[in-house]
């Protein structure tokens, strides 16, 4: 029986190995696909065991925290957001059981203090722990405090970008959520159904039409070509056939022959029209994309909050081949469906002598002693049109603010320059205005929208920009 | 002459036995077996105790120290009653429990506190073991009570029990629950010993050949299929998957021992694969069982109720300890008081033990079982009476299926079902039976080795 008996050994050996073998399997060979998984909420668990870095104001003052919770080895941290609602739509959330968004989700390496693979095996191997970074962002409590208060409940948003940096000081959206309330899922489940849409980022979610406040691109394509100058005069009597069919200015007013700086300031679509149908659709579908246009703004936001703007049917942008009746695309009319953001972008590029620069949040991050450990630089600069043009384009502005549609937006002692725009939707209009302060040397553009009104951009949307611009020059 | 481990190990102690300055004596090798065992567990206890910072406090301590002091007491019976057993299996048991009670202690202290309690009723059972039981032939008269004993522990718990998992396992006493699966493992095996110890011969000698198969005769191969018919009850009616894969290979281990027949293993096999598929496609637990493991993370599955999200939730615990694991009582078992890892001290603490000690940690546990194994078969080998050899090997045999079935399940090899993890999981049914267990095989071998020893063989 001895041999038999020698014989079940081998066979538990056998038995054994195959044990070994797939213990290899799930702990070594297949565990980061394993980790990977939806399903596994072990390596979420294991991030908030430790404290997540907080996201600050560009003051300090505290947009994210992490709070210690459970006890034993039980301990985790979650996120709190002393200011509420304020910061809700740029900061965003980050729970366990529902992910993140916004600045938590775009910087979730950075806040937690990931590392790559080797750095970290390293780093257990002496014993050391990630170190969560702080996140110090461009954003502004007061002008935000600002911006919110001046839409008084109004939907809309407000965004606010610094041309020679591209930092994002103020980015409200109306109406707005508390992250805290997104913890537990009621509170989710809540604001998900709430007819506001409150979770909807209406500064870069949110594509609009741009009303009048696009004739500052037509008027970029038109004078950066040299095709026209700022004194180039202009029939602009009302209606006119555009595309076949009659185009009126607001009110039905005929202006005669104006010149284009006049024409921009009292924003005579029929003007406008011509020069975008005589400048033509492949000219001002090439500046549109040297302005940003046709591709997500590249603010350090996550991708599936942003949208591209440009000319769009059914949520989609149109191909570039797609015929277009570009008399009415040059005034923000036809299909044109653009965020706030970019047309803030619009302003600040030109307020920035014609260079683009990316739009950022973040601004530095720091260790927990408060050192510096990075620095969010200067980043994507594109030349949209020449310096000259970019003069003559400020002067016309300011125009629009000194005399013309936008004088709300007017400033105490400070020159400024924008654009109104008003686009007629089904349900009332969409009031714009753009703008940047101040004119000589600008340190802040400025776009401002309101959804549903029955004002115009002069009367709903330059106010709010003027109260807000004066909040930040203080 | 034949090698191998067994007979390595063997010659070993025939030549330490030969050497006159005598090296150790049995018992002292045993004795110094327990320190590295006191080793392991003062730095487990240690270990848990750090992570824990604040929260260390005498009584936890006590816990490590009771635990060793016991072992002692253990040892010195042995020395008493046993002084010729295996000098490896005690200490080997010992070391797989003082594992246990550290990990079970790192889930759950409170648990600890009672495993601590039935590690002393399993110690208890042990010394009642080698005081009753030094004539083992007491076992083979009784063989028939004892299966008949077997036969209603098993269906009580049909009749009385709760339901663990969509299966029956527990008979409720009250306060203790009692988990009948393991002490019948023990007379089974012990009833199947006894039956082929008397039968082996005239099995082999009146076997015929069916269509192309050596068959005992009818006579002989009734019991077999009594047993097959056990397992198949236990699948179907105590819907216990796990134990029925343990006895009926157990059944079949000693069924090759005893007639050196491959042919009726594979018999037995194919017998129990027929009616185990024929179940999985008509009673829906078995079936449910058998999808869970073959797809875990389908999320239909894993979300079901009794799906697959304990399986895949020891995976992910298994992908997290990776190759040296998390360190003990670094693995995360519990988020804001709900279960990440469901039944951890139980079916899962295999899972634990891979997350927190790693890949190297776990293989370090599965030699520690491959170790208890040899020793028992050794214990089997070194048996002169066929009883006694039968009963070593079978409950050895039984042993390492039930490991193979817990740790396949757990790591995917095989359907997960609710068998414990010998000597490691939280249990008190299952620490008293493996303290039997153990005391069966200590009985074996004192008999054996002391003839070896006065035959001069040792």
């Amino acid at each position: 029986m001895n041999v038999a008996i020698r014989r079940v050994f081998w066979g538990v050996v056998v038995l054994f190995a195959l044990l070994v073998v797939y213990t290899a399997r799930w702990s070594v060979i297949e565990s980061d696909s394993l980790k990977r998984s939806s399903l596994n909420k072990i390596p979420a668990l294991r991030e908030w065991r430790d404290p997540r870095g907080p996201i600050l104001t560009t003051e300090r003052g505290t947009i994210a925290r992490s709070v210690r919770s459970g006890s034993g080895d039980d301990v985790h941290y979650s996120r709190r957001y002393p200011l509420d609602v304020l910061f809700g739509h740029p900061a965003g959330y980050s729970y366990v059981t529902r992910g993140g968004s916004g600045l938590e989700k775009y910087y979730d390496g950075q806040l937690v203090g990931r590392k790559d693979e080797f750095v970290s095996v390293l780093d257990s191997l002496l014993g050391r722990k990630r170190e969560a970074q702080s996140l110090v962002t461009a954003l502004d409590e007061p002008a935000q405090r600002v911006a919110r208060q001046a839409l008084a409940g109004r939907v809309g948003s407000v965004v606010v970008i610094e041309p020679r940096t591209g930092r994002v000081p103020v980015y409200v959206s109306v109406p707005g959520y508390d992250p805290n309330d997104v913890r537990d899922s009621d509170g989710y489940a809540r604001l998900n159904s709430d007819d506001g849409s409150p979770l909807f980022d209406r500064v870069a979610t949110s594509a609009y039409p741009p009303g009048s406040t696009f004739k500052v691109v037509t008027a970029t394509a038109a004078i950066d070509t040299g095709a026209y100058r700022p004194s180039s005069v202009v029939n602009g009597d009302s209606p006119k056939q555009i595309s076949g069919t009659p185009l009126e200015n607001s009110g039905g007013k005929s202006w005669g022959d104006i010149t284009l700086t006049d024409a921009l300031t009292h924003s005579v679509n029929t003007v406008w029209a011509q020069v975008g149908e005589d400048v033509g659709s492949d000219t001002m579908i090439e500046y549109m994309k040297r302005f940003g246009f046709y591709e997500k703004p590249p603010i350090d936001l996550p991708s599936d909050q942003l949208a591209a703007s440009g000319l769009r049917e059914h949520g989609e942008l149109l191909p570039d081949e797609t015929p277009i009746d570009v008399g009415r695309v040059a005034i923000g009319q036809e299909r044109l469906a653009v965020t706030p953001l970019q047309m803030a972008t619009v302003a600040a590029t030109v307020a920035n002598g014609g260079l683009r620069v990316a739009p950022r949040l973040a601004v530095s991050f720091e260790d927990r002693t408060g050192r510096t450990k990075d620095r969010v630089g200067v980043k994507r600069i594109t030349r949209v049109m020449s310096a000259a043009t970019a003069r003559k384009l400020n002067e016309m502005m300011q125009n629009v603010i000194r005399e013309g549609t936008g004088t709300a937006a007017a400033l105490a002692g400070i020159n400024s320059a924008g654009k109104t725009g008003t686009a007629e939707r089904a349900r009332g209009n969409q009031a714009w205005f753009i703008g940047f302060a101040p004119a000589e040397h600008p340190r802040y553009a400025i776009a401002v929208t309101v959804e549903q009104t029955t004002g115009q951009g002069g009367t709903v949307a330059a106010p709010i920009a003027r109260q807000v611009l004066q909040n930040l020059l203080r | 002459m034949a090698t191998g481990p067994l007979e390595a190990a063997a010659r070993l102690e025939r030549l330490a036995a030969q050497d006159g300055r005598a090296v150790l004596s049995a018992r002292n090798r045993e004795l110094f077996g327990l320190l590295p065992v006191a080793l392991a567990v003062a730095a487990g206890f240690a270990g848990v105790l750090i992570t824990r910072e604040a929260e260390v406090n005498d009584a936890t301590l006590t816990y490590g120290l009771a635990f060793l002091v016991f072992c002692l007491v253990g040892h010195l019976f042995v020395r008493w009653r046993l002084p010729d057993a295996d000098p490896y299996i005690y200490p080997l048991a010992a070391a797989l429990a003082g594992v246990g009670i550290v990990m079970v202690y790192r889930i759950d202290p409170e648990l600890a506190r009672e495993q601590a309690q039935w590690f002393v009723f399993g110690l208890a059972a042990f010394v009642a073991v080698g005081l009753l039981l030094r004539d083992l032939s007491l076992l083979e008269r009784y063989r028939y009570t004892i299966a008949a004993g077997a036969m209603v522990l098993l269906i009580m718990p049909r009749l009385t029990g709760g339901v663990t998992n969509g299966a029956y396992l527990r008979i409720d006493l009250g306060p203790v629950e009692f988990q009948p699966a393991e002490l019948a493992k023990i007379a089974v095996v012990i009833f199947v010993a006894a039956y082929l110890a008397d039968t082996r011969e005239l099995m082999v000698t009146y076997e015929r050949r069916f269509l192309g198969v050596s068959l005992p005769p009818l006579r002989y191969f009734g019991p077999m299929l009594v047993v097959w018919a056990i397992a198949m009850l236990l699948l179907v009616f105590i819907r216990d998957l796990g134990s029925s894969v343990m006895f009926f290979g157990g059944f079949l281990a000693l069924l090759y021992v005893a007639t050196g027949r491959l042919s009726y293993v594979v018999l037995g096999l194919a017998m129990f694969v027929v009616g185990f598929l024929f179940f999985e496609s008509t009673v829906g637990h078995v079936g449910a069982r058998v999808d869970a493991w073959r797809n875990p993370l389908d999320p239909d599955l894993y979300y079901a109720l009794g799906g697959s999200g304990q399986i895949a939730q020891g995976m992910f615990a298994q992908a997290d300890g990776g190759v040296l694991g998390a360190g003990l009582g670094q693995s995360i078992l519990t988020a804001g008081g709900d279960p990440v890892l469901p039944a951890a001290q139980t079916d899962l603490i295999y899972a634990v033990v891979v997350n927190e000690l790693g890949f190297v940690g776990a293989v370090a546990l599965l030699l520690v079982y491959l170790l208890f194994v040899q020793r028992g078969l050794k214990t089997a080998m070194l048996a002169t009476d066929p009883f006694n050899k039968l009963l070593a090997a079978g409950l050895t045999a039984v042993f390492a299926l039930q490991v193979f079935v817990i740790v396949g399940g757990v790591t995917r090899v095989i359907p997960l079902t609710g068998v414990t993890l010998p000597f490691v999981s939280y249990g008190g049914s299952s620490i008293v039976a493996n303290f039997v267990l153990v005391g069966l095989l200590m009985v074996v071998s004192d008999g054996a080795r002391r003839r070896h020893r006065e035959g001069g063989l040792l």
